[in-house]
């Protein structure tokens, strides 16, 4: 279990196929502390998710062609016609419920975790925050800004709270606990900093735009900013603003960034379907991580046309997301992917997948010639971390493999 | 102060309705059963933590752990107390097969008017 790079030729670490022990987990300034058995609550965490994407999941397509499958087709008469007859069928196999059920745990127990490790520290955790963030410009916060209905309806990934809540003022605890169970989620996927997506995106740029030089870059959705700070990194003399619905996020991500010396980026709260106080071609790249599949559908069109006019000329937009159902994706694999949209609490999971985003993308004004499509893993240190690239494994939707579509203006 | 916090929040319910995908009772002790999984997970690792510790320390050989054995006595208390143990956690089993031998069971319910009649 122990992830020191120095143990890799000393006995099983050599054999070792697995999750890393938390304990290689970045701690940035305001990463909260954790104890020996909060950290061994993790890594039990870690490995029941790998647990059952590999060990148990593989045995739901078995189910599906050999019993699921055949029994509707006998009940029904016909083939079933799309992801949401695949997925009821299912949901009537022990199997899959058994699956399921200890998946939805999982996550539950994941949020425990994490909640049990932010919360009884939060006092603590939001005085550093403050004594980060009390003075400068980089962060702004919009008190008034509404929160819209995508975010506050059901919680997003049974993320008690999601990211907008707080328990007392100033508390950041939904941020702490985001940020330190992200690993047990992903098995360490993400890289020691969660930010995987992040450096993907900049070795993205890197080898197609060798020239790209930006000057303003916009984040929409960010978070906590783990996927921001590589490309601001990247691009030391740009200014990059950080975009978020959620203040605690923001907060917290602002004193994130200070504590790692990163202090080109300007944590604002805002909406980005209203950029209005940006003029026309203010940005040279506007970026979305791992953000299209938590808004509305009216949400996404704005944020798309929004984008296109924010952006100057010869400016990027990309946006990175699990792979579209695509017409030539089977339905048990789009009904397996839909799995997180309805049972973990992403609402617009499913209809996002099934999108044409390349026809919103034009309709927002982008060219079809300019239009890009591609894909990415995690970029992680690969003495430690598990690479995605290296995974011929599925994990239906969690997998750190992605998809980036964008355009250029 | 954040320890009520934590004991008050760390559980919450996440926003929106929860699906069940088999009997909810059913699924209940399943739930309470993979949280104490993972507790035991956790014990084991703060145990081989221990041993790790003591063995650097030189104090016990992990090897030593390995390679006990208990005396005749010790072997017998470690016995007694697996079957303490079992008897604990399997009373529920215990009182089905009870239930089965007696004949003349009341629920408590029938003897409340009973033993209340004037």
């Amino acid at each position: 279990m122990n992830g020191s790079p120095d143990l890799k030729n000393a006995g099983p670490a050599q054999t070792y196929s697995g999750p890393p022990d938390y304990r290689v987990v970045g701690r940035h300034g305001i990463f909260p502390e954790t104890s020996h058995d909060e950290i061994a609550r993790l890594n039990f965490l870690a490995h029941m998710n790998r647990h059952l994407s590999t060990r148990v999941m593989p045995a739901v397509k078995t189910v599906w062609e050999r019993r699921a499958g055949p029994a509707f087709e006998a009940r029904e008469g016909r083939a079933p016609k799309d992801r949401h007859d695949v997925r009821k069928a299912l949901m009537t196999d022990p199997y899959y419920q058994a699956w399921s059920a200890l998946r939805r745990a999982t996550m539950e127990q994941r949020q425990q975790a994490g909640r049990w490790i932010a919360l009884r520290q939060a006092e603590t955790l939001a005085a550093r925050v403050e004594a980060l963030t009390a003075l400068g410009d980089r962060l702004e916060l919009d008190p008034a800004l509404p929160i819209p209905r995508y975010i506050s309806a059901v919680d997003h990934h049974c993320m008690p709270g999601s990211y907008h809540t707080e328990v007392f003022p100033g508390d950041v605890s939904g941020a702490a606990n985001y940020d330190c169970g992200i690993f047990a989620t992903t098995g360490g996927a993400l890289g020691r900093f969660s930010d995987g997506g992040g450096h993907a995106v900049v070795r993205w740029v890197s080898r197609n735009l060798p020239d790209f030089k930006p000057r303003r870059i916009l984040d929409i959705g960010a978070n906590l900013g783990q996927n921001v700070l590589p490309i601001a990194e990247a691009f030391p003399d740009a200014e990059v603003i950080a975009l978020d619905v959620g203040a605690p996020m923001l907060r917290y991500g602002a004193a994130r960034a200070r504590s790692m010396g990163v202090d080109n980026v300007r944590f604002v709260q805002g909406d980005g379907s209203d950029l209005s106080r940006w003029a026309d071609g203010h940005f040279d790249w506007v970026q979305t991580t791992m953000t299209l599949h938590e808004l509305s559908l009216t949400s996404m069109k704005a944020i798309f046309a929004e984008t296109y006019r924010v952006l100057a000329p010869g400016g990027i937009v990309l946006h990175v997301e699990q792979p579209q159902y695509a017409a030539d994706m089977a339905l048990f694999e789009q009904a397996m992917r839909d799995w997180d949209a309805f049972y973990n609490n992403e609402p617009f999971w499913s209809t996002m997948h099934e999108l044409d985003i390349d026809g919103f993308m034009i309709e927002a004004g982008f060219a079809r010639p300019s239009l890009i499509h591609d894909g990415v893993t995690a970029v992680v240190d690969k003495d430690v971390f598990p690479d995605a690239a290296d995974d011929d494994g599925e994990d239906y939707g969690r997998k750190a493999a992605w998809h980036v579509i964008g355009a250029r203006k | 102060m954040s320890i009520d916090l934590a004991l008050a929040l760390s559980s919450a319910k996440p926003a929106g309705k929860r699906p069940y995908f088999m009997d909810p009772a059913v699924e209940r002790v399943l739930n309470i059963l993979m949280a104490t999984v993972q507790e035991l997970a956790v014990t084991r690792e703060r145990l081989d933590t221990i041993e790790r510790l003591l063995e650097m320390k030189g104090v016990v050989a992990r090897s030593e752990i390995e390679t006990f054995e208990p005396t005749r006595d010790q072997a017998a208390e470690r016995g007694l107390w697996i079957q303490e143990y079992l008897n604990r956690v399997l009373r529920t089993v215990q009182q089905e097969a009870e239930a089965l031998q007696a004949s003349d069971d009341l629920a408590s319910e029938e003897v409340a008017a009973e033993v209340s009649r004037a």
